[in-house]
């Protein structure tokens, strides 16, 4: 088996999570900037934490022979201090340039307020600006309908071309929004938050899966960084096909991130992209 | 994307793959509601919004899932004037 992890906090993760990880099958990481559990009181906080996401994290990872990619932007969990969020948005061109920074993300929405919806509009000016592919968070629970809404609403407004920007955390009632209006969806995987591999397997089965991904998000929560591939074991159990399974976990990743030039997965799967 | 061999479609394959995992949780339900009518208290909106989901489970109508989390989630359309808490309860609160 191999695969692509697409979406997961590896600084909140110890090293026998890489180790796990690789065994696994997993050939890339990608890594998008998080909120730390609190608001960071300064934007040389984000500045250290950019730095930590496109220099200190891939030399971890690259100890395990995995290359580690990254997504930069200040969380909607932050966005409702617009000083401190305008200041965030100044400093991320400068770290656009490094060459494990795949884009934008994860931005979107939190609560669904005014400044979330501001500042994410900020962040999806500046992927437009520089060319970049986005990455969108979802709100939690009773707010992701609404916000995903929302956000497909100002994605579409602003002139995003569908097919760059990927909308992560798609449950059973976002999932046709999100892929109907052309973007790419995330399931994430986690034990009792959003999609257990049972039910994401039946959106998969159900849906577009040429659009579809598959990740753990996993971070310093409830979360478990080898969910892509205990749910490729259960496709398996429910009769899928290896090749079906390598086009969700290892293909559709690739199709999507490739749109970055600078992307490539382990040389031990064949080579890189 | 290829669809499952055809055995994996039939209704007793896949009773035989995820019967014991929902009696399972179904009864960690049944036992979750029974722990909560012991107690003393009245249902906030979490408890409301979950009981009145139960009735989707039987209703005979296709997409159960994606019906429920509907039932569950804020309707507005506009956003919030400020954000004055960064979590969510699972279920809206004005439910």
């Amino acid at each position: 088996m191999r695969y692509i992890e697409p979406h997961a906090h590896m600084v909140s993760r110890t090293t026998d999570d890489y180790t796990a990880m690789v065994t696994a099958g997993c050939v890339a990481v990608c890594e998008p900037a998080f909120w730390a559990g609190f608001d960071r009181c300064s934007v040389d906080g984000f500045r250290d934490y950019f730095r930590q996401l496109t220099e200190i994290e891939p030399r971890r990872a690259a100890r395990y022979g995995l290359p580690h990619f990254s997504w930069l932007c200040i969380n909607p969990k932050e966005s409702e201090d617009l000083g401190l969020a305008e200041a965030v948005l100044s400093i991320i061109p400068e770290f656009l340039d490094k060459p494990n920074v795949l884009g934008i993300g994860e931005i979107g929405l939190n609560k669904n307020s005014r400044n979330e919806v501001k500042i994410f509009e900020r962040h999806v000016q500046i992927a437009v600006e520089h060319d970049r592919l986005i990455l969108v968070h979802t709100p939690h629970l009773e707010d992701k309908l609404k916000g995903t809404k929302l956000i497909l609403d100002i994605l579409r407004n602003a002139g995003v071309r569908p097919g760059r920007t990927l909308i992560d955390h798609v449950e059973e009632h976002t999932v046709r929004h999100v892929l109907d209006a052309g973007h790419w969806a995330g399931i994430t995987l986690y034990p009792e938050s959003k999609a257990t591999p049972a039910r994401a397997i039946d959106m998969v089965e159900q849906y577009a899966a040429e659009r579809l991904w598959l990740n753990s998000a996993c971070d310093w929560g409830h979360s478990d960084p080898l969910a892509v591939p205990k749910t490729a074991l259960e496709m398996r159990r429910r009769g899928h096909s290896a090749t079906a399974i390598d086009a969700l976990i290892y293909g559709n990743p690739l199709r999507f991130l490739s749109q970055y030039s600078g992307f490539k997965v382990a040389d031990h799967v064949g080579g890189s992209v | 994307m290829t669809t499952p061999k055809e055995p994996w479609r039939q209704r007793d394959a896949l009773t035989d793959l995820y019967y014991m995992e929902a009696r399972a949780r179904l009864l960690d339900v049944a036992a979750f509601l029974d722990r909560i009518d012991r107690a003393p208290g009245t249902d906030d909106h979490r408890l409301r919004s979950l009981r009145a989901a139960l009735a989707f489970l039987n209703d005979g109508k296709a997409d159960r899932t994606r019906r429920i989390l509907e039932s569950w989630s804020d309707p507005s359309a506009a956003p919030a004037d400020s954000a004055d808490t960064k979590g969510a309860t699972g279920a809206w609160p004005k439910l």
